[in-house]
């Protein structure tokens, strides 16, 4: 029983390790081309019709961090906040759902 | 596939956002009996892990990408209802930090990624389940089914929310058409981030994979 919950802890470490990595490390690779909606509003001319969201002056828009001119290490602090802050909401929500039975 | 705002006309955007809610409210409601000691940190770190993947923006045909939507992976895992929730927790970390997809339009991406994807997958996911022999690898065969799926009924949804209220004047069977054709694509994509990652898991803690260990398949041997 001790050992399985071992287990269990090692696989959501692992679980948390390969998000992180990918957020923080893979990233930097992504595509940077529009993606299906936006090229689709391109080529049907309605992406003219898109706002600004009202937050798009925060530090973190468009996953970069404002004050980092490195463009690698601006995506991957954005992509670590990411997942901290997933974590954090995610973790807290899902044990309010789970306690409140 | 986030929505800015600016496409879709406020009365429409709020109109979907209350779609939302009620379907969040039903999600919150119904993930009480399947969330507990041993899923609600899988669930947690569901959504983490669809975060993470959602910035991997993949190429695909033309000057095009697509990443994970990660609602039908999310659902393989946790179950529907806990998948909703943690994909709308991912639609709100991005449009609140990143703001990736609009405060606006939170409400029609809620619907269209939490709602719509999750519950196309579903019942993707059963069906297929249906179909396949039932063995362990017809898990990550019918999740990549439902993945593919999962993407042109969203791009789908978005194209009714446009047709409902979009603000420009491209006519509707037109954006309708390339959704869907584009997103075809990004569905194949999609399965394959979802196969691997179901197979992955089902290979290491089965036990934690909701669309196999909740019995929807009906197996004589389980390891």
């Amino acid at each position: 029983m001790k050992q399985s919950k071992e287990s269990l802890k090692r696989f959501y470490f692992g679980f948390f390790l390969a998000a992180t990595v990918l957020a923080m490390g893979v990233s930097h690779y992504a595509s940077s081309s529009p993606d299906g909606l936006e090229k689709v509003a391109e080529d049907e001319g309605f992406l003219e019709t898109a706002k600004d969201s009202a937050l798009s002056g925060s530090p973190l828009a468009d996953y970069g961090v404002a004050f980092l001119d490195n463009e690698r290490l601006s995506v991957g602090v954005a992509g670590l906040v990411g997942v901290i802050a997933t974590a954090v909401v995610a973790l807290v929500l899902f044990s309010l759902v789970k306690k409140r039975r | 596939m986030h929505i800015p705002d600016g496409f879709i006309d406020i009365p429409t955007s709020a109109a979907f956002g209350l779609l939302a809610v009620a379907g969040t409210a039903v999600a919150l409601k119904k993930a009480k009996s399947v969330v507990d000691d041993r899923t609600a940190p899988m669930a947690g770190l569901t959504a983490v892990f669809i975060f993470a993947v959602q910035m991997l923006n993949f190429p695909v045909a033309a000057g095009t990408s697509g990443h994970l939507l990660g609602g039908a992976l999310a659902m393989v895992l946790v179950g529907p209802y806990a998948a909703s929730l943690a994909v709308t927790v991912v639609l709100g970390v991005q449009a609140l930090l990143f703001a990736d997809g609009g405060l606006i339009a939170l409400g029609l991406n809620v619907f269209n990624l939490s709602v719509i994807a999750v519950l196309a997958s579903y019942l993707a996911f059963r069906a297929a389940i249906r179909l396949l022999p039932k063995t362990k690898t017809a898990v990550p065969l019918a999740a990549g089914i439902a993945a593919f799926a999962s993407v042109p009924i969203s791009a789908s949804a978005f194209t009714l929310q446009y047709a409902i209220g979009g603000n420009a004047t491209a006519p509707v069977d037109a954006v309708f058409a390339a959704m869907f054709s584009t997103h075809i694509f990004i569905g194949i994509g999609e399965a394959m981030i979802t196969m691997l990652t179901v197979s992955a898991i089902l290979a290491s803690r089965s036990d934690l994979v909701h669309g196999w260990s909740r019995k929807e398949v009906p197996l004589k041997v389980r390891s």
